[in-house]
């Protein structure tokens, strides 16, 4: 077969599977009625066009980098982790304990300890599927699924049952003590003034005192960690022992045995590490938006997480642009379903395509591109 | 609980268990043929989609089961070409499906009849229907065997019939045909099918066809025959149960019977909490309830209830030039 140059396969491939699925995207749009070229206007205006809009993608990307961070970490031990939500669910319950166990006193040891909650949570989540995976060769894709459920109807029991104060009709836990409230990245020195509230004519807003005005956004000091993630992941994966015998485990199990790598341990390793991740996107909407645990409070990040792993080429640097193209998408959407008769649906629907353009239809864009560009034929003769 | 309780649980067993039973066989045939299906969820959705506009449309069950089906084929036909034409990857595959329809039936439905991406409530000719078997009533009285007959045998729309019916008839055809013996033999080993001069990729695009008319009957018995209209992902991870049941039936056209109506049977218990609590003699909850079929399954995978071994070839796309 004809092979592709790497940059053509590293930058190419993505690029095109992504047109086409915003082909698919704008055929499916025409079809219903709609104008695509309005449709994706919006949707830049919606997702970029403002300090608040601004606000959402990045706090929507934070969600995806630790949800896509989650499943390249178990793609290069050669598992498919779909159990992103499931953990991410547990994650926020871990986040919802520790923020209510103390009066935390600052925010920053909260922080710290919410993380720690959120991955042991998310962690432990994973933990079963993979034990089973590694010890009784149930498959992890089955189980992880299955797990998901159970983590809804955990919480839902959790909620109802268990963390709802007296006399609170909706199934939520109480709020967050305020020593447990993240800053937004609208109260940070310096990073605030993206977010300044802006008069039409392009003067600053200014309250009665005088002083500036900022939007309030959900996009919080998460960030950051997430940023700082991406870095920890790719030391993990390419710089350290374990990542490469993780990797070493992904592409040959027969191998890496024979290398004398112990494939239950880094079975059982790289899932809780996938999980812990995937818990900890429970600290930018949980502790860092919500401030109390909320049913389906993942939202569907975790399965996005697939397609940001997907589309990220399961490298840490791909991972970090695709979570901000698919903030730009969820924000986008929103947009879309609040200013049009479009359904806030269409973004799963280009969830999907993303996904099988990327991950299942990679050969057919491996092929196309090298019909049209003529990539290989030198090689081969 | 009394008998006649017990005859109605298992009634609705029985309603709840056919969507899992075609489900299964539809994977059972692609499974054995080698092409791993995680698509069962999206391709009901759709079918359920598909089924219930047509069928609110132009009044007809029948037309919409063909829709259904028709619906269901387009999305085998994309499997199909990600995972065997273009050798992708089955599972990411099966799962970009089901988001695709998760995302369409919705979009579709709204643009359609503009009511938050549900179909109008279906009546009449537009539903599959309960038949009343003969006698049926007369002789609900009778002891022991008049209920069993009226709530459980008796009183189901024809596609129970028919999804009960397939499975003597997969069987045959998996066990008893020419082309039965070849596409288990695609699922094990695909090089001997392909040495022998016998096209590989025909088998299984053929399997996932079957696939695709049993998943479309399934979605449409949801929308048509279950509930009276589509509503959105209202297939509820059905399709991952049938998957679960599958493996627990070990790929096997009777034994995926058993497995799903044990499942049906955890969906009909889930929909009683009065029973379950008068049997348990404690309050359980009912996320609890909604989650057993669920934890069952884990149980079975874990290889609890028997060692399940999968078709050899299965999730490897084949490629004839090495």
């Amino acid at each position: 077969m004809n092979k592709l140059p790497q940059w053509a396969d590293v930058v190419l491939v993505p690029l095109i599977s992504l047109l086409l699925a915003a082909l698919v995207a704008a055929i499916v749009l025409l079809a219903i009625g709609q104008s695509p070229t309005a449709a994706l206007g919006i949707m830049v205006k919606g997702a970029f066009g403002s300090a608040n809009g601004w606000g959402y993608t990045l706090y929507y990307t934070t969600s995806f980098i630790f949800t896509g961070l989650s499943v390249i970490v178990a793609f290069h031990a050669g598992l498919f982790n779909i159990g992103g939500e499931g953990q991410a669910q547990l994650g926020g319950l871990g986040v919802a304990l520790v923020c209510l166990a103390l009066p935390w006193p600052h925010w920053t040891v909260a922080l710290l300890a919410a993380s720690l909650g959120a991955a042991v949570f998310g962690a432990a989540w994973a933990a079963i599927p993979a034990y089973l995976q590694a010890k009784r060769g149930s498959h992890i894709v089955i189980t992880t699924i299955m797990f998901n459920y159970i983590a809804s109807a955990l919480i839902v029991y959790m909620l109802v049952d268990v963390l709802r104060p007296a006399g609170q009709m909706d199934p939520a836990s109480a709020r967050f003590p305020a020593g447990a409230k993240l800053p937004a990245l609208s109260d940070m020195p310096f990073i605030s003034e993206f977010f300044a509230r802006m008069n039409p004519d392009g003067t600053p807003k200014l309250t009665k005192a005088g002083l500036q005005m900022y939007s309030n956004v959900p996009a919080n000091v998460t960030l950051f960690i997430a940023l700082a993630a991406c870095l920890v992941v790719w030391l993990l994966l390419w710089r350290t022992r374990l990542g490469y015998q993780i990797r070493a485990f992904g592409k040959s199990e027969a191998a890496s045995k024979y290398a004398g790598i112990n494939p239950v341990k880094i079975t059982m390793i790289a899932m809780l590490i996938s999980g812990g991740l995937a818990g900890m996107m429970a600290i930018n909407n949980v502790m860092g938006s919500a401030e109390r645990l909320l049913q389906n409070s993942a939202e569907g990040a975790g399965f996005i997480g697939i397609a940001v792993a997907l589309m990220g080429r399961n490298h840490p640097l791909g991972v970090l642009l695709a979570a901000l193209l698919f903030g730009f998408l969820y924000q986008g959407g929103a947009a879309l379903g609040l200013n049009t008769t479009i359904p806030i649906e269409m973004r799963v629907v280009v969830q999907g395509l993303v996904i099988l353009f990327t991950g299942a239809l990679d050969q057919m864009v491996r092929m196309l591109l090298v019909w049209v560009f003529g990539f290989g034929r030198k090689a081969v003769a | 609980m009394d008998y006649e309780t017990l005859m109605q649980i298992f009634g609705s067993t029985v309603r709840l268990g056919t969507p899992l039973l075609l489900a299964c066989l539809a994977g059972l045939f692609s499974e054995r043929a080698g092409i791993f299906d995680i698509g069962l969820e999206g391709k009901m959705l759709a079918a359920a989609m598909a089924a219930g506009s047509v069928a609110a449309m132009s009044g007809s069950a029948w037309i919409g089961l063909l829709a259904g089906i028709g619906a269901s084929l387009i999305f085998s036909g994309l499997h199909g070409l990600a995972s065997i034409t273009f050798r992708g990857n089955q599972l990411i595959s099966g799962v970009a499906l089901n988001f695709l329809s998760s995302g369409i039936t919705v979009l579709v439905a709204q643009a359609l009849f503009g009511q938050g991406g549900r179909t109008p409530p279906l009546d009449g000719a537009a539903r599959f229907n309960p038949i009343t078997l003969p006698f049926a009533e007369s002789l609900q009285d009778v002891p022991l065997i008049g209920p069993l007959y009226y709530q459980v045998i008796s009183g189901h729309s024809i596609l129970v019939y028919a999804a009960v019916a397939f499975v003597p008839l997969t069987w045959w055809v998996l066990y008893r045909t020419r082309f039965g013996l070849r596409l288990r033999a695609v699922g094990e080993n695909p090089a001997a099918v392909d040495t022998a001069g016998v096209s590989v990729v025909g088998l299984r695009y053929a399997a996932l066809a079957i696939t695709g008319v049993l998943c479309g009957i399934a979605g449409a018995y949801m929308a048509t025959a279950l509930q009276a209209g589509f509503g959105r992902e209202m297939t509820a991870g059905r399709g991952y149960i049938a998957l679960a049941a599958l493996i627990f039936a070990k790929w096997r056209p009777w034994q995926a019977l058993g497995a799903t109506m044990l499942f049906g049977f955890f969906q009909a218990l889930a929909l009683r909490p009065d029973v379950v609590e008068s049997i348990a003699r404690f309050k359980v909850p009912v996320s609890m309830l909604d989650a057993l079929p669920y934890i069952l399954t884990v149980l079975v995978l874990a290889g609890f209830v028997g060692k399940a071994i999968p078709p050899r070839a299965g999730g490897e796309p084949y490629v004839k030039e090495r």
